[in-house]
C-alpha cells in the first residue's frame, strides 16, 4: 500500500456517518441561524455584544446578516414603536423560509415599560413569535441560550415537509 | 391605622392624578438688576412693543405680540448679538384659558447670556415661522406642530416630524391620554392587515403585572411550559428546559461537566 493513502481499517475507520435525511438537513439548518441586523434599542447593544468576540455568536454558525432575504431568524432587538410596525412587517415577509422569530427583551415582548401611546404593545401583534426572552435588556448569555433552545426547535421539526406557514391570521 | 385603599387596579391608574398641576413659580426680579439685559430691553422696547418682563434664575424673559415675532428675533440675532436659538417650542393653556404660550430660547456667545421671548396665542391660530433666521427653527416648528398642532406659516416643509404623517391627533395636549386613544390603539393592526383583523388580534393589554395562567400561547407559564391550546388544569408538572436533548444531537458532542479536565499547569 502506498504511504499516501489512509488505511481505513486501522486509522479510526471509515469517514462515513449513517443518518437521516431529517437530522442531516435539520443539522444543517440549526447550526447556520444566519439573523438579521435589527437592533432597534439598547437590546441591540446587547446582540452586539453577542456577536463580538467575548460572547462569539460564530461559534453556533450564527452570523449577522444586513439583508432579510439571506436571513433565517429575526431578532426584535428593542423597543417596537407603532411608526415601525409597518417596516417589522415588510422585512419579515422579506425573509425566506423557513424563518424565525426571536422577541428579546421586555419591549419586543410585552411593550415594556413604554406603557404609552407610541408603542407596539409586543411585536407578537405584527408578526407571530417563536421564542420570548424576558430581560431589560437580557444579557448575551441570554440571547445565546435562546438561539440554543431555537437550534432544539428546529431539530425538533420534520426537515422534509415545508414549514407551516406561520402567519398571524 | 392607614385607612384602606383598593390595589386591585392600581396598575392601570396613572400615578400623577391633578393634571393641571401648577408648580409654584421662582421669584421674578427686576430688570433693571442686570445692566445688560436692562439696554438690551430698551432697545427691544423702542421698536416693538413690549408687554411684560422679569428676570428669572439670571435669564431675560421678555412678553411681546404675536405680530412682532419675526422681527424682533431677527433684531436680536443682528443688532443684540444673539445669534442662536436654542430650543422653541408651545406651552398648553387650554384648559386655563383656551391659549397656546410660545416661547423662543436665545442665546449670545459673546455676551453670555440667555433670553425668552414669549408670547400667548389663540387656540387654532397659527404663528409666523423664524426658520428663515435660525435653520434650528426648522425641526423645531415641526416638532411643535406634530405635538400640539400649531401650524407656523412660511415653513418650508410643515410636516409631521417625529409622528407618522398618518397619525390622527397632537399627543403633547394635555387632553390627549397617555395610552392614545382609540385611534393610537388599532393604528398598527388598521395599517397592516386592516380593520376586520381587529377582533382576531384583539384590543392591547396595557396591564404589565397581568399574568394569565390559563394562556398557553405566550410567556405566562415561565417553567412550566405546556404545548399550544392545551387545556390548563393547575397541576402542569414543571419543565425544565435544557439546551439539548437527552439523547444528544447528530455531529454534536454536549459538554460534560464530570468528565471536563481543569488544566492548571501553567507550563501547558
Amino acid at each position: 500500500m502506498a504511504q499516501h493513502k489512509v488505511n481505513y481499517t486501522q486509522d479510526g475507520g471509515l469517514p462515513v456517518a449513517l443518518t437521516s435525511i431529517d437530522k442531516i438537513v435539520n443539522w444543517g439548518r440549526s447550526n447556520s441561524i444566519w439573523a438579521l441586523t435589527y437592533g432597534l434599542a439598547c437590546c441591540g447593544i446587547e446582540m452586539m455584544a453577542s456577536g463580538a468576540s467575548r460572547f462569539d455568536f460564530d461559534r453556533y454558525g450564527t452570523i449577522f446578516r444586513a439583508s432579510p432575504r439571506q436571513a433565517d431568524v429575526m431578532i426584535v432587538a428593542g423597543t417596537l414603536t407603532k411608526k415601525h410596525a409597518e417596516f417589522i412587517k415588510r422585512l419579515y415577509d422579506q425573509m425566506t423560509e423557513p424563518r424565525w422569530v426571536i422577541s428579546m427583551g421586555s419591549c419586543a415582548n410585552t411593550g415594556g415599560m413604554f406603557n404609552t401611546y407610541s408603542t407596539v404593545q409586543g411585536c407578537d401583534r405584527i408578526i407571530p413569535v417563536d421564542l420570548y426572552l424576558p430581560g431589560c435588556a437580557p444579557r448575551p448569555e441570554t440571547l445565546q441560550y435562546g438561539v440554543m433552545l431555537l437550534q432544539k426547535k428546529i431539530r425538533a421539526n420534520k426537515a422534509g415537509n415545508a414549514q407551516k406557514a406561520k402567519r398571524l391570521m | 391605622m392607614r385607612p384602606y385603599i383598593p390595589k386591585d387596579n392600581v396598575q392601570a391608574k396613572s400615578y400623577y392624578t391633578d393634571r393641571y398641576y401648577v408648580a409654584p413659580q421662582v421669584p421674578k426680579e427686576d430688570v433693571s438688576t442686570d445692566e445688560v439685559f436692562a439696554a438690551d430691553l430698551a432697545a427691544i422696547s423702542a421698536k416693538f412693543e413690549v408687554k411684560e418682563s422679569y428676570l428669572q434664575v439670571g435669564q431675560l424673559v421678555v412678553y411681546i405680540n404675536a405680530k412682532d415675532i419675526y422681527g424682533v428675533l431677527e433684531f436680536m440675532r443682528d443688532e443684540l448679538k444673539y445669534t442662536q436659538l436654542t430650543e422653541m417650542s408651545a406651552i398648553d393653556w387650554l384648559a386655563k384659558d383656551n391659549t397656546f404660550e410660545i416661547f423662543y430660547q436665545m442665546l449670545s456667545m459673546t455676551k453670555r447670556k440667555r433670553v425668552r421671548v414669549k408670547y400667548f396665542i389663540e387656540n387654532g391660530q397659527a404663528v409666523d415661522s423664524v426658520e428663515k433666521l435660525f435653520r434650528s427653527a426648522d425641526w423645531s416648528e415641526r416638532e411643535m406642530y406634530d405635538m400640539f398642532g400649531i401650524v407656523a406659516n412660511n415653513h418650508p416643509f410643515m410636516k409631521r416630524i417625529l409622528m407618522p404623517y398618518d397619525w390622527q391627533g397632537h399627543p403633547l395636549l394635555k387632553t390627549y391620554p397617555l395610552e392614545g386613544d382609540e385611534f393610537a390603539a388599532w393604528y398598527e393592526v388598521d395599517k397592516i392587515y386592516g380593520k376586520e383583523a381587529r377582533d382576531i388580534i384583539g384590543p392591547e393589554i396595557r396591564d404589565t403585572s397581568r399574568v394569565d395562567r390559563y394562556d398557553s400561547e405566550r410567556f405566562a407559564r415561565l417553567g412550566y411550559e405546556v404545548p399550544k391550546g392545551t387545556k390548563i388544569t393547575g397541576d402542569e408538572p414543571k419543565n425544565p428546559n435544557p439546551y439539548q436533548e437527552e439523547g444528544g444531537v447528530f455531529l454534536i458532542k454536549k459538554f460534560d461537566k464530570e468528565s471536563s479536565k481543569i488544566v492548571d499547569d501553567p507550563q501547558r
